[in-house]
């Protein structure tokens, strides 16, 4: 059975009987398909969220470092594309990690898998594909973002680019361990709480926006309208979707409803795939920031190759699904 | 006695510089809080998150919070 069924009563009696709204009309779709779907997503959000947040308070970036820097090559691609999954991304936080990592004697491919991970697998995308898509399409971008995030890396590992990273950021610095403060069973929990309220608090409001334009469109677009413009027999659909998604990233929390909607019109899941990843994992501020640390070279190598990597997934997911 | 928050430039290191400076002042302590915006001083601490809040050269909080109860016993814990 779903279970989602009893928020989909909920959302039925909202519709029906509260804002009586005469059933089987445009508004009554679009109406309550927004309860339905905004009801959904704030309960899997709260829950998921949570739940991650107890996982990452076992997992400082300190920690990471320290099991990253005894692996070798390519254990080390994929358990730092693995730890990325539960390790928060903000541009803020690139630079502390990119330089603590190398400092730490991490290699520079190992690093880059981190990169490339943490932003594209990160737990507010994932509440919202299994929410808006289901747990399949989720399993597959979180598998294809894996295998993204280890290939991504062990080809710049192979590149030998390290003279392409600011001379100062080899210069260790680093004396000795610091001791982490020890944090209780109670912290935890408070850490985890407060963690979800924030991030629910900060994206709220584009969730609900995603979601009203998407109800919009669920009532109003004729199905398959998009498909003479975005279907998967659209060789430019891809790229396209990648180039429009670059920009885009503070605001992955409206998009992914949105584009759940587009798939209904017609826009075909290889297409979709490859634009949410393109939205979290090329990041126009990530790149401006990661500019203080690297040569513009290596962005557009790192940018290229993640790119490339997103855009294969595109179209092999066009042709099997 | 020495109280210093190390950011990384970003508006949550600003934010809880502010909330230490509060606490600070509540505690009733006469020092200044030094606010630095140096990523490579947070790294050679052995760290990698910011802000951190030190006190007396020792990180005491790692990571941003804005709960200033948790700041406050930070700090009086570690004077």
């Amino acid at each position: 059975m779903d279970i989602f069924f009893p928020i989909k009563l909920l959302a039925d009696w909202l519709t029906y009987s509260i804002l009586v709204i005469t059933p089987k009309t445009l508004l009554a779709e679009a109406v309550n398909f927004f309860i339905y779907d905004s009801i959904k997503i704030f309960i899997l959000m709260a829950v998921i969220i949570f739940a991650v947040s107890i996982i990452r308070s076992y997992l400082p970036p300190e920690k990471i470092r320290s099991i990253l820097s005894h692996k070798n090559k390519y254990a080390g691609n994929v358990i730092a594309s693995l730890l990325g999954i539960i390790t928060p991304f903000c541009s803020c936080s690139a630079i502390p990690l990119f330089l603590g990592f190398i400092q730490a004697g991490v290699p520079l491919g190992t690093t880059f898998s981190f990169l490339v991970a943490s932003p594209m697998i990160n737990e507010v995308a994932l509440v919202l594909l299994l929410g808006m898509f289901g747990w399949k399409i989720a399993l597959i971008y979180i598998v294809s973002g894996l295998i993204i995030a280890i290939f991504s890396g062990i080809i710049i590992g192979k590149m030998k680019v390290e003279s392409l990273v600011e001379p100062f950021v080899y210069e260790n610095t680093i004396n000795g361990n610091v001791d982490l403060p020890t944090t209780t069973r109670n912290e935890r929990i408070a850490y985890a709480k407060n963690y979800t309220l924030d991030i629910l608090k900060k994206v709220w409001i584009y969730i609900l926006i995603g979601i009203g334009i998407g109800a919009w469109i669920h009532g109003y677009v004729p199905a398959d309208f998009l498909a003479q413009y975005a279907g998967s027999d659209k060789w430019y659909a891809v790229p396209l979707a990648v180039l429009i998604g670059i920009p885009l990233y503070s605001n992955a929390a409206g998009i992914i409803p949105l584009v759940s909607v587009l798939t209904e019109k017609g826009v075909s899941m290889g297409t979709t795939l490859a634009f949410m990843m393109s939205v979290t994992a090329l990041s126009l501020p990530e790149f401006m920031i990661l500019k203080r640390v690297m040569k513009i070279k290596l962005i557009f190598i790192f940018a290229g190759i993640v790119g490339m990597g997103i855009i294969f997934t595109g179209y092999l997911f066009n042709l099997v699904l | 006695m020495k109280i210093q928050v190390f950011g990384a430039g970003c508006p949550s290191c600003k934010k809880m510089f502010e909330v230490v400076q509060t606490a600070v002042l509540k505690i009733g302590l006469d020092t200044k809080v030094e606010y630095i915006c140096d990523v490579q001083q947070i790294i050679a601490m052995g760290l990698m998150q910011s802000p951190v809040l030190v006190v007396n050269g020792k990180p005491v909080l790692i990571g941003f919070t804005p709960d200033i109860g948790k700041i406050t016993k930070a700090i009086q814990d570690n004077l």
